[in-house]
């Protein structure tokens, strides 16, 4: 087992059981922070895997954008800060849910380990770089990018009009 | 070298803990952080598979002096796509996020087991939240 396996494994151990807390922890405030330990993680993962641009992509969107997004959520919707025991469904909506978590694990473990079986490959490190992502980008990938760019225009103007407040509408009826 | 069994069981795990958090959750926010391991599943995948050579797993059972030439593979496609989709969850999350604050508005509540009914179906729909 080389030193990178080592690194690997343990990067996607701490992942895996951080994610599971971010999905099982009883406070709001816990779950958007043990999002942050999980996603940090990934992000060590593919430095591991040789992909440096997306471990820095990974981690500005991430665990800087996506995350913040989370907990001014979590604010704005007056989210409990100390434990609840409403954040999860009932007894029975939990059993169902983690059989249906551990048959769509399980079912996609089949599949991958049957596919991989014993595949090793060699991680390039200059593989992952700035210069060859960028150059793949902007030549073979040029029009998903551009279209990418314009779901997110449109994407933010959504944003802003499905949450922008209606106040001169509904300013008669007062806050119901 | 490393193993390509890490990654996939990695995906495997995270895709089945997004499974569980967007079902056993009450919280609308927490249901779109189980959507996002979701999504993170994929990711690890798809960075996982671009370690491969050219041409993908049939690639790696060719002669090792191709995989020398299969260096050059110009698209790179695994980590240009998971840039991709971590473009697409950002704008998921950002929309779902602000539909999430409207149901607030509208109900004062964000627990999805109170949401049974969406518009003029609902006994307390307004037209204006």
């Amino acid at each position: 087992m080389s030193g990178l396996e080592v690194i690997f494994i343990a990067l996607a151990v701490l992942s895996a059981a951080s994610g599971l807390l971010a999905v099982t922890s009883p406070r709001v405030v816990h779950c958007a922070l043990w999002l942050v330990v999980c996603l940090g993680a990934l992000a060590g993962v593919y430095l591991v895997l040789g992909a440096e641009v997306v471990a820095l992509v990974q981690l500005l969107v991430y665990v800087g954008a996506v995350v913040v997004l989370v907990i001014f959520a979590l604010m704005l919707t007056r989210a409990p800060i100390e434990r609840s025991d409403r954040l999860d469904g009932p007894p029975w909506q939990r059993l169902t849910a983690s059989v249906a978590g551990i048959a769509v694990g399980g079912i996609l473990a089949g599949t991958l380990i049957y596919a991989l079986r014993g595949t090793t490959v060699e991680v390039r490190g200059d593989q992952g770089a700035a210069r060859p992502i960028g150059e793949a980008v902007f030549s073979g990938w040029l029009l998903p990018f551009e279209l990418l760019s314009v779901l997110l225009l449109a994407s933010l103007v959504a944003a802003i009009a499905v949450s922008r407040s209606r106040n001169n509408d509904n300013q008669e009826d007062g806050q119901a | 070298m490393i193993h390509l069994l890490g990654p996939a069981v990695l995906a495997c795990v995270l895709a089945g803990i997004g499974v569980y958090g967007i079902l056993a959750r009450r919280n609308a926010v927490l249901v779109l952080i189980g959507a996002e391991l979701l999504l993170n599943a994929a990711n690890v995948l798809l960075v996982a598979a671009s370690a491969l050579p050219a041409g993908g797993l049939a690639g790696l059972e060719q002669s090792g002096l191709e995989q020398s030439q299969s260096y050059q593979d110009p698209l790179i496609p695994g980590q240009v796509m998971t840039i991709f989709v971590i473009t697409v969850a950002a704008a998921e999350i950002g929309v779902g996020l602000a539909v999430v604050l409207l149901l607030f508005r509208a109900r004062q509540t964000v627990e999805l087991t109170e949401v049974r009914e969406l518009g003029e179906a609902s006994p307390n729909y307004r037209e204006t939240p």
